[in-house]
């Protein structure tokens, strides 16, 4: 382990930003063949101004140029689109790694030899529930047998590192050792984040986030694990229950990590697609590159944070206020508690806003209607009249 | 913390799959291999790692980097510590 003062310093550092970031995640495009409840970014229905093959390369190039030593690439589902494949290959080709979340519906045994033969190239398998009903109620029918089928195939390529990567909710937070089990069974690591009230996941976020008590056991479990679970630095939050999980501790948005959208739009992260934290667009001069060295939202995020609210409580230098994007898509103001906070401050501050005025995210592509119906049964919604 | 020797008088270099980038503080490290993040924590532990390859040994290129006697057992405790994460690798050709 660092010593505690490096590590504290290094933290300052990247609080006030770096001249690149550390990852990005980039969203391909809002196509997507399923429709889960909790979509962070609401996806369904590709959107026409996506970027082309072209200007995908030319985000490469930046990304390159800048030395972004990997993405993170997600949508919707990134491999409906026709020039996923050539899109990796260009990345990996030139310096940047690409690790790649889908839902596994395109990964045939020959997209598993392609992952298992590119060593800048990282795979993840999003699967919400250990079992098929706790999974499906969330992701849609089917989509827990699409994901296991697709690990199997990722197993038996021999790919050498591929993770599950699992939201964590209410519902599914008793089956955390059976996700262990499941991703060990598969050599598979194990992944898991935080739902965020963003996109569709604010409509389902009020019954669907972990309570207090399984927030604290999710806690225990994390810190008995160390770095053998993957979090992604998603429960920075949790580290007012005493020693800080494994990670950077902090909020990266606009400091060390963004979210490039599919239309091109620049979000301090990825889960906050919304006006007040878009930067700008890379189709606009200057590129990437200005918009995350000089635009004024990235910049102002950089600035030392005050911590409003929170400022003089005990611990507000273990979660430093918590997640911004949980707190504005719940309607409670950035320099106060995290919804989720571990003292319940957040909690009782949201029971005092009776009628939540929360913002909607700045793009909706989910589906006008859910799946179609044919999707789970060609009969279905057909009425038999006798 | 690193339990493995890190002999100062042999030749070491970066891993070919590492790729270094500047930054005020120092610099980060990316291994594509083992998908690991280091910071290297001083400018001047970049000088080191970045001179092993023209440098016989690893006490050489600290040399060349301007550690001095008082200042060797830390920066020989993080090449110690880059070396256990696989980022720097002893010289393959050196028996």
């Amino acid at each position: 382990m660092p010593d505690t003062a490096a590590a504290t310093r290094l933290v300052a550092h990247f609080e006030a930003g770096l001249d690149a970031p550390i990852c990005l995640t980039w969203e391909l495009t809002y196509a997507c063949n399923l429709a889960c409840i909790h979509c962070l970014s609401s996806s369904g229905r590709r959107d026409p101004r996506e970027l082309t093959t072209a200007e995908c390369f030319g985000v490469i190039d930046e990304l390159q140029a800048m030395q972004v030593f990997y993405v993170n690439i997600g949508g919707g589902e990134p491999t409906v689109r026709r020039d996923f494949w050539e899109i990796l290959d260009y990345a990996t080709a030139h310096d940047v790694g690409v690790k790649f979340s889908t839902n596994g519906s395109r990964i045939t045994e020959q997209a598993a030899d392609r992952v298992a033969a590119n060593d800048y190239l990282d795979v993840q398998i999003s699967l919400d529930g250990a079992s098929a009903a706790v999974n499906d109620a969330i992701r849609g029918p089917g989509s827990f047998d699409t994901a296991i089928r697709a690990l199997e195939r990722l197993a038996e390529a021999g790919a050498p590192s591929f993770k599950i990567s699992v939201v964590i909710t209410r519902e599914n937070m008793d089956q955390l050792d059976d996700f262990e089990a499941l991703a060990d069974h598969f050599g598979a690591q194990l992944r898991l984040t935080r739902l965020r009230p963003s996109g569709r996941g604010a409509d389902v976020w009020d019954r669907l986030h972990p309570t207090q008590s399984q927030q604290r056991r999710l806690y225990d479990w994390l810190v008995e694990r160390g770095d053998k679970v993957l979090t992604g630095d998603s429960f920075f939050h949790l580290a007012a229950y005493g020693e800080p999980l494994a990670g950077l501790n902090m909020c990266g948005a606009g400091r060390v990590v963004c979210l490039i959208d599919p239309v091109g739009d620049v979000y301090a992260c990825p889960f906050a697609i919304h006006d007040a934290f878009r930067a700008g667009n890379i189709r606009t001069p200057g590129g990437f590159q200005s918009i995350w060295r000089e635009s004024e939202l990235f910049t102002d995020l950089r600035q030392p944070q005050t911590g409003g609210a929170c400022a003089s409580c005990s611990q507000f230098d273990s979660c430093r206020g918590g997640c911004m994007a949980a707190k504005f898509f719940t309607g409670l103001p950035l320099t106060g508690p995290d919804p989720e906070c571990v003292l319940g401050n957040g909690e009782s501050l949201l029971s005092l806003l009776p009628e939540r005025d929360v913002p909607r995210p700045a793009a909706d592509h989910s589906r006008r209607r859910p799946v179609s119906s044919c999707d789970e049964s060609p009969l279905a919604g057909f009425e038999v009249i006798r | 913390m690193a339990a493995m020797p890190f002999e100062l008088e042999r030749p070491w270099h970066l891993d070919r799959q590492v790729a270094i980038r500047p930054e005020p503080f120092g610099a980060l490290a990316y291994h594509f291999g083992t998908r690991r993040l280091s910071f290297l924590k001083s400018r001047k532990l970049l000088d080191v790692v970045q001179a092993l390859d023209e440098q016989p040994t690893a006490l050489a290129a600290c040399r060349s980097a301007g550690v001095t006697d008082q200042e060797l057992p830390v920066y020989h405790r993080a090449l110690a510590t880059l070396a256990s994460s696989g980022m720097v690798v002893e010289q393959a050709d050196h028996a």
